[in-house]
């Protein structure tokens, strides 16, 4: 019983690590970049969606919208303004800016909302059987674990079957060949990072929903266990980034809770390390051969 | 033009590596912020005359100590503090209550006034030897500070070694003030909480099963929680740790002890994380008498809390800002002026450090043209005198051992109906 708790939990964690490393893997897909400031979109996010609730009095839904619409201007600006001059420039140069736009977006929600942590109310609770309850299964959790899905199985139909996920597997294949075909390139990643964004906001509903406290450091770690799950999924792969976080939550659960508390998190990231040596290119990754 | 996926792993990889590590280390995942600005100053810096409009006779007292002589001049404060990035809130506490506890001093007009000048140091160790350094050529001759440990074992190394004395609101490890005779706290040391919090339990809840939860990576925490578990030895049941990176989730520990049967809860950590296992305990059912430590206070003053959570929860601190003394009041009053919040247990450190420096210049009758090093020497013997005693919001009558340690009395509050009372 205690460890069907020890799961819940585990999977729970997993999803929205899951929902992050979506993120960060459809843009690393399709624009070739990791986009370090994707934690701390989250963290926007869920800013925005306290503000709207608490500050406005919104409905949670309302509250929901209005943070997706948020992030994903927010994370068209961004990508306008901080990665679209450096298209041609080499990856080390975009993900040293992320890093930066990261920093940037911390202290500014730092000034913006203080430093003293905010405590988000949940957004997605609803009554539950006692039964439930007493297996450890949260409404936070059901929801986080559903949304999770349905996120992934829309994207993989978005990608696979519309004109502009056609337009996206043929950026992320060859971005010059794609131009020469008459796509639009930066109109595509901008949709991507729109897209991305806009998940990022209901990441951070769905985290602060669980996990309550909110500050300007909230997304960081997440942002980075996410990148772990989307890495050791495969990155650039949708259902690898789902089964990556879901794996990376339950192992770190049923480490801290068999193992050791101290040692989990070296753990999940030795874990990480073994698939990369056997698998390199992550679970569900696709292994490309270097051309010489 | 086609980028090699493994490279990319490989380089990806490697940062999360660097990044881990980073946040292994106890400082927060903080690094090259824009932090590192060297003129970054506490926004409650503010000119002297503003605020302050206390009556004369509300400051502490310093107890019965006579003036050698007549202290007068403007002494040089220095403060250092983490007032970005994830400690950000205990700096700024800190140095916001040094800061009103200066203004208040110079609205006095009295013959000592003090500048004072607040560095931020990100709650990172070489941030906070190059904010001591700037405070240095600025011309600092007393120190408030640093407000957490892992930076102030650093800093309290350098000021030792150039002779300036240090007074931490908050750095309560035994490891900041051990061999350093300059070096003094206005917190109790870690063990000695831990101690006085396994007293209290053995009176009042003499057969209880004891869970402990606390963040292995932070020197405070361990601190407690060594002291503590020493003492209560086999009446624990269930120990879990969190770190810095996994400090949003506690599910599975809370679930291990209520396995384990724990009717006692302790929390020696701060009241971010104490949150979370309030309310994740709440999810899962799980009702045990939670105790918390001087962190804990602030848990109430976060916006939006639902203080039915903390409710029936036990804090062992020696500032509660509910308290109706009249220095609590006004202290309170000015705090939420400028801040718009209630201050917690750091900010009212800051405060008493300043008032204690304050109260001791005076017993010892310095004036500001002497050299730091002779500063340091008669405030060492001044706070380690027998008759030197200071009282204000954090307790009274304060007197120092001869290592830093600061000796009072911690209290208990228990949290009902979102309000501290006494059990």
């Amino acid at each position: 019983m205690v460890f069907f708790s020890y799961l819940i939990s585990g999977i729970s964690l997993g999803s929205v690590y899951a929902i992050i490393a979506l993120g960060y893997t459809m843009v690393y897909g399709i624009a070739k970049m990791l986009n370090f400031a994707h934690g701390d979109v989250i963290m926007v996010g869920g800013y925005i969606c306290y503000c709207a609730m608490t500050y406005l009095g919104l409905p949670a839904i309302a509250s929901i919208l209005l943070s997706m619409v948020v992030c994903t201007v927010l994370g068209v600006v961004i990508e306008g303004l901080a990665y679209r001059p450096l298209r041609q420039a080499g990856s080390l140069a975009v993900l040293i800016t992320a890093i930066g736009v990261s920093y940037f977006l911390q202290n500014a929600a730092q000034l913006i909302w203080g430093v003293t942590p905010k405590i988000f109310t949940s957004a997605v609770s609803f009554p539950l059987p006692q039964g439930l309850t007493d297996l450890g299964i949260s409404s936070e959790a059901i929801v986080t674990v559903v949304s999770c899905v349905v996120i992934m199985i829309a994207l993989t139909l978005f990608v696979n079957h519309t004109r502009m996920g056609k337009a996206m597997r043929a950026c992320s294949e060859d971005k010059g060949a794609a131009q020469l075909m008459g796509i639009n390139v930066n109109r595509t990643i901008s949709v991507t990072f729109a897209i991305g964004s806009a998940l990022a906001a209901i990441a951070g509903v769905l985290l602060c929903s669980s996990y309550t406290t909110l500050m300007p450091t909230t997304g960081s770690m997440p942002g980075i266990k996410a990148f772990t799950a989307a890495v050791f999924g495969g990155i650039g792969s949708i259902p690898g980034a789902f089964i990556g976080g879901l794996l990376l939550g339950i192992i770190e659960a049923m480490a801290k809770a068999y193992i050791s508390t101290n040692l989990a998190n070296a753990i999940v990231f030795a874990v990480l390390i073994v698939v990369l040596l056997v698998r390199p290119s992550g679970l569900l990754g696709k292994y490309v051969p270097e051309k010489v | 033009m086609k980028k090699s996926i493994i490279r990319f792993l490989s380089l990806a990889l490697a940062l999360v590596m660097v990044l881990a590590l980073c946040a292994c280390g106890g400082e927060t995942q903080q690094g090259p912020g824009p932090a590192e600005n060297p003129n970054t100053e506490a926004p409650a810096t503010e000119p002297a005359d503003d605020g302050g409009n206390e009556p004369a006779g509300d400051e502490p007292s310093g107890g019965d100590n006579e003036p050698a002589g007549e202290a007068s001049g403007t002494f040089k404060l220095g403060g250092i503090g983490p007032m970005t990035g994830g400690a950000a809130q205990y700096g700024m506490a800190a140095m916001t209550g040094a800061q009103i506890a200066v203004d208040e001093i110079n609205a006095l007009g009295g013959p000592v006034q003090f500048e004072f000048k607040a560095e931020d140091d990100v709650n990172v160790t070489d941030t906070a030897i190059n904010a001591y350094g700037r405070l240095k050529d600025w011309g600092m001759q007393v120190l408030v500070g640093c407000v957490t440990t892992t930076p102030c074992i650093s800093v309290a190394q350098e000021a030792n070694t150039d002779r300036i004395f240090a007074l931490t609101p908050s750095a309560s490890s035994t490891d900041v003030t051990a061999g350093r005779d300059n070096m003094f706290q206005m917190c109790f040391t870690d063990p000695n909480q831990g101690l006085s919090g396994a007293e209290y339990i053995k009176t009042n809840f003499p057969d209880a099963k004891i869970a402990v939860i606390y963040k292995n990576d932070d020197a405070y925490s361990v601190g407690i929680r060594d002291a503590f578990a020493g003492q209560m030895g086999d009446s624990i049941v269930y120990e879990g740790t969190f770190t810095d990176d996994t400090q949003t989730d506690f599910s599975v520990q809370v679930a291990a002890a209520k396995d384990a049967g724990a009717d006692v809860v302790y929390l020696p950590m701060y009241y971010q994380p104490a949150t979370v296992i309030l309310n994740q305990a709440k999810a899962i059912g799980y009702a045990p008498t939670f105790i918390g430590v001087d962190g804990m206070d602030g848990i109430l003053d976060q916006e939006n809390f639902d203080a039915s959570l903390a409710e029936g929860v036990l804090v062992m601190s020696p500032f509660a800002a509910s308290s109706t003394d009249e220095l609590t009041v006004n202290f309170v009053a000015e705090y939420q002026k400028r801040m718009g919040q209630l201050p917690n247990q750091f900010a009212a450190d800051g405060y008493d450090c300043v008032y204690a420096i304050y109260n001791a210049i005076q017993a010892a009758g310095l004036t500001a043209d002497m050299s730091t090093a002779d500063i340091c020497e008669a405030l060492i013997a001044t706070f380690t005198s027998d008759s030197f005693s200071y009282s204000g919001l954090t307790g009274q009558g304060m007197t120092w051992s001869t290592n830093g340690e600061v000796t009072k009395l911690p209290m208990a509050f228990l949290i009902k109906d979102g309000v501290y009372t006494t059990p």
